[in-house]
């Protein structure tokens, strides 16, 4: 499997996201932000950070760079698309996943561990979870509330392509648990085709036990099992 | 050209909420609501008034303000004069 991690200019995560997709046995390369060929890519990965430090809105100038032209198409013929943290920030803003993530309703930078509930496990990215499986995974962003209207809700729910949604650490749902103020709660979503994910949480920084958690590895290792069962 | 990028109505504006909440510390309970948004200025080149507005509005779509959380109003600014669009 050959994974591409796109470096924006302010990225920070890029490293960690380089490190965890290696460790679930990929070839991994970064992709600078410039590139306009993301040809015998597998899996393209969107990196948290802070791409043009978060200028106009988060992720607002990182949408237009060359290479999200590339990654919009990469996505419409069926590639895998993960964004993490600033990463689903930069694809809410290219279009690719539909909503805003704006301000924390707390208006802090929250940095902590959180729990997640993995609600989908027939997504390319979590079927190595148990449906129902709550996960600690860290988060650290000031921009993570999810914002949709009630159209875009109901759309979203209904199809079932809220994939991860913030809960206690014993799976309730509850306003306490909600780090960011997001709209129910959510915390990664799916397009409508199910290969372009978002995430607010960082699964790249749960994936050793010395690093508190382990519960991040599942989404890599999906992802890596569907591209290999496909013969990729 | 100025353009004023808001944030919609009835959607959690956070930074408003402090602000609303600080002023009412202050003293000033009348205050009912504040919302914070942002004036973006641009030196632009353009045959007349209309075409520069058209421009300026597609910027706004394309990429100045966010639809699905702002809405935008844009204005010409000639000679300190404003002309409201």
């Amino acid at each position: 499997m050959r994974v591409g991690v796109i470096t924006f200019p302010g990225s920070n995560c890029d490293y960690d996201l380089y490190k965890a997709a290696q460790q679930i046995g990929a070839n991994v390369e970064f992709i600078w932000h410039r590139q306009k060929n993301l040809d015998g890519y597998d899996a393209v990965m969107l990196p948290g950070g802070f791409s043009y430090g978060d200028y106009l809105r988060a992720g607002a100038i990182a949408q237009i760079s060359p290479v999200m032209e590339e990654v919009s198409r990469f996505a419409a013929n069926g590639g895998p698309v993960l964004g993490i943290c600033n990463g689903f920030q930069i694809l809410c803003e290219a279009g690719l996943l539909p909503g805003a993530l704006v301000r924390n309703a707390s208006l802090h930078f929250e940095s902590k561990d959180i729990h997640v509930l993995v609600e989908q496990t027939d997504t390319l990215f979590t079927n190595k979870y148990e449906n129902g499986q709550i996960l600690r995974i860290p988060i650290a962003h000031a921009e993570g509330n999810y914002e949709a209207n009630e159209q875009l809700l109901e759309e979203l729910e209904d199809d079932g392509r809220v994939v991860f949604r913030y809960v206690s650490s014993d799976g309730e749902l509850s306003k306490e648990a909600n780090p960011n103020g997001s709209r129910n709660n959510i915390a990664g979503l799916t397009n409508k085709s199910g290969n372009v994910l978002g995430m607010m949480p960082h699964p790249e920084r749960a994936m050793e036990d010395i690093l508190g958690s382990v519960d991040g590895v599942g989404v890599f290792l999906s992802l890596a099992t569907n591209l290999s069962t496909a013969g990729i | 050209m100025e353009i004023l990028v808001k944030p919609r109505p009835g959607l959690l504006d956070p930074q408003g909420k402090a602000i609303h909440h600080a002023l009412r510390s202050l003293g000033w309970t009348d205050t009912q609501d504040v919302s914070v948004g942002k004036v973006i200025y641009i030196d632009l080149e353009a045959e007349d008034g209309d075409s520069a507005l058209e421009i300026v509005q597609l910027m706004c779509r394309k990429i100045l303000a966010n639809p699905v959380t702002e809405d935008f109003e844009v204005s010409i600014v000639k000679n300190n004069e404003r002309i409201i669009a």
